[in-house]
């Protein structure tokens, strides 16, 4: 007889919304993780698409510590010393739950969703590090954590990208610095007042805004920033492969981020609260493992799912939608006699291949060669930097019309490139 | 502002004497030497004066990035997690 039906190894959104669904289901549970409570070790960029928690939890977002709801977008294309904003604000458009979006931060938001599932009525162990998996005859029995050894039928893990426990029982490879980006963040404290302001926000709307080219250098990436109740989240996001082989530290590549003429007055008179980082997957659909063996489930970022569409990354709604199709069917594999086996918790992945989860990650498999095509980064920025500035400047000079100062431009910058990226991007995204 | 002035920002709580990050650059080429020293969020990685890789575990994000670096670089890194209720606590995240 096991200790619990499952454990759950990590207290993210992945795995407290299994816990969450596992105890609804009627099934005992242990969630387990590292931090000093559920949160404490977890950064995201900021933005909860809410349509999957939604699912579980309806009406979540009006008893959740969300941040603000998102009703402005915009994407800038940046060079070192000028910008080109896209800018989409449509506040009623995207308030109903099912296509809403909020700002979160995770220490608060998880230790929220920890809480949801020990009402649940689930076992919340913090701070308990998972040294290694349980094995009896070779079948995962369970999890060792410092001196206690705590048995159950089956475990979910949902350990996060770094997952050591994944690579400890060769259930992933190691992450190639090509699939995975690191991301880091700063929080800044702003009064309330003057982050609707100076964002042309209502109280409780929220912005995210997103730049590309020149924050990271040139090189894969991009920052961003999403307003908080009281704060900001300003974050740069590099591919590894790119970063390791640049000049620039990335401590260094942030600070000129937040010097650049576009983003230096929106963060004017803040003060940092916290710096913090972690590793974004985004190798896409090819790096997803095997995610069902005997006894055990993988869900959320241990899994690699996450998509980074250049204008958007998405990790916390697969991760909350997976957690709760590995809840919903060790639930099933309970109430057919308790079989844990690899045949029969296959019925996770088919669940997630009906889902959005796997249908979006293939949608969008070559999302990941797209972002990576150089000229996002730099040819793109300073041809819109030229167009416009062509556009706006007036020297006194005769004047020129506009479409000939532009086909230049466009020539310079590659026009068979820029069709091809074009029709590449249109295909990928 | 520095990156050390930043992390003084944070909640840390070290380990003294058991560091859960180390490595051992005699086993690495100069171009992981210098990615190390790149791409650590936290500038823990740096060069002394006659290029020697120091590094220490304070201030450490426990993001994974010097981990990947290293990867091809069997041996030259250790890589764990903190022990329970020590490392970087985010109090926003
Ligand atoms: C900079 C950045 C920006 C992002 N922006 C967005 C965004 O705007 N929108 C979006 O949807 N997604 C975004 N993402 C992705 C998103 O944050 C992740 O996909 C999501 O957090 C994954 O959740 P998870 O629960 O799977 O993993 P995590 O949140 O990483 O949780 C893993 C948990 O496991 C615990 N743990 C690990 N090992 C052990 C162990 N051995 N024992 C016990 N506990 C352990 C950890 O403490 C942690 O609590 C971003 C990510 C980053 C880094
Ligand atoms: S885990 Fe991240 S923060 Fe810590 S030393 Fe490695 S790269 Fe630096």
């Amino acid at each position: 007889m096991s200790d619990y039906d499952v454990i759950v190894v990590g207290a993210g959104v992945a795995g407290a919304t299994s816990a969450y669904c596992l105890a609804k289901g009627g099934l005992s549970v242990l969630l387990l993780d590292r931090g000093d409570a559920a949160g404490a070790k977890n950064v995201t960029g900021g933005r909860l698409y809410a349509h999957s928690l939604e699912r579980v939890m309806p009406g979540f977002a009006g008893r959740a510590p969300v941040e603000r709801r998102v009703t402005r977008e915009t994407i800038s294309l940046m060079t070192a010393d000028s910008s080109v904003t896209i800018d989409f604000q449509k506040p009623g458009g995207m308030s109903d739950p099912a296509s809403a979006s909020y700002t979160v931060l995770r220490a608060e938001f998880d230790a929220w969703l920890a809480g949801e599932a020990e009402k649940a009525g689930c076992d919340l162990v913090c701070p308990a590090h998972v040294d290694r998996l349980l094995k009896d005859n070779g079948r995962i029995a369970g999890v060792v954590a410092g001196d206690d050894t705590l048995t159950a039928d089956a475990v979910v893990l949902a350990d996060g990208i770094n997952s050591l426990l994944a690579r400890q029982e060769g259930l992933k490879p190691e992450l190639s610095a090509h699939a995975v980006a690191v991301g880091c963040k700063e929080i800044i404290e702003l009064p309330e007042r003057v982050i609707n302001d100076r964002f042309n926000l209502a109280e409780g709307e929220g912005a995210a805004r997103l730049f590309a080219g020149a924050p990271s250098g040139g090189l894969v990436g991009g920052g961003f920033l999403y307003t908080n109740k009281t704060s900001l989240s300003l974050g740069l996001v590099v591919t590894v492969e790119g970063l390791a082989r640049s000049r620039t530290r990335l401590p260094d590549m942030f600070e000129a981020f937040k010097k650049h003429p576009a983003v230096a007055p929106l963060i004017e008179g803040g003060a940092l609260l916290e710096y913090s980082a972690h590793l974004v997957p985004e190798g896409g659909l090819k790096t997803i493992p095997d995610l069902v063996s005997d006894n055990i489930l993988i869900v959320g970022d241990a899994a690699n799912l996450c998509l980074n569409l250049g204008y958007t990354v998405r990790g916390m709604d697969f991760a909350i939608a997976s957690g709760q199709m590995a809840a919903e069917t060790l639930i099933e594999a309970k109430n057919n006699g308790g079989d844990y086996s690899k045949g029969v918790l296959d019925g996770y992945w088919r669940r997630m291949e009906d889902s959005f989860v796997l249908k979006d990650m293939k949608t969008y498999k070559n999302a990941p060669e797209f972002i990576e095509r150089p000229g996002t980064y730099n040819v793109y920025p300073e041809l819109m930097d030229g167009i416009f500035s062509d556009l706006f400047t007036i020297t006194g000079e005769p004047a020129v019309l506009a479409r000939k100062k532009i086909w230049p431009r466009l020539r310079k910058a590659g026009m068979g490139g820029l069709a091809m990226d074009l029709l590449k991007g249109g295909n990928a995204i | 502002m520095n990156v050390e002035q930043k992390l003084s920002k944070n909640k840390f709580s070290v380990d003294e004497g058991n560091p859960h990050i180390s490595v051992d650059s005699s086993r690495l080429d100069a171009d992981t030497i210098h990615a190390l020293t790149v791409v650590c969020p936290a500038g823990l990685y740096s060069l002394g004066e006659r290029g020697e890789l120091h590094f220490d575990a304070a201030g450490c994000l426990e993001c994974g990035t010097c981990r990947i670096v290293c990867a091809g670089h069997p041996g030259a890194m250790s890589w764990t997690h903190p022990r329970p209720s020590f490392g970087v606590t985010y109090r926003f995240g």
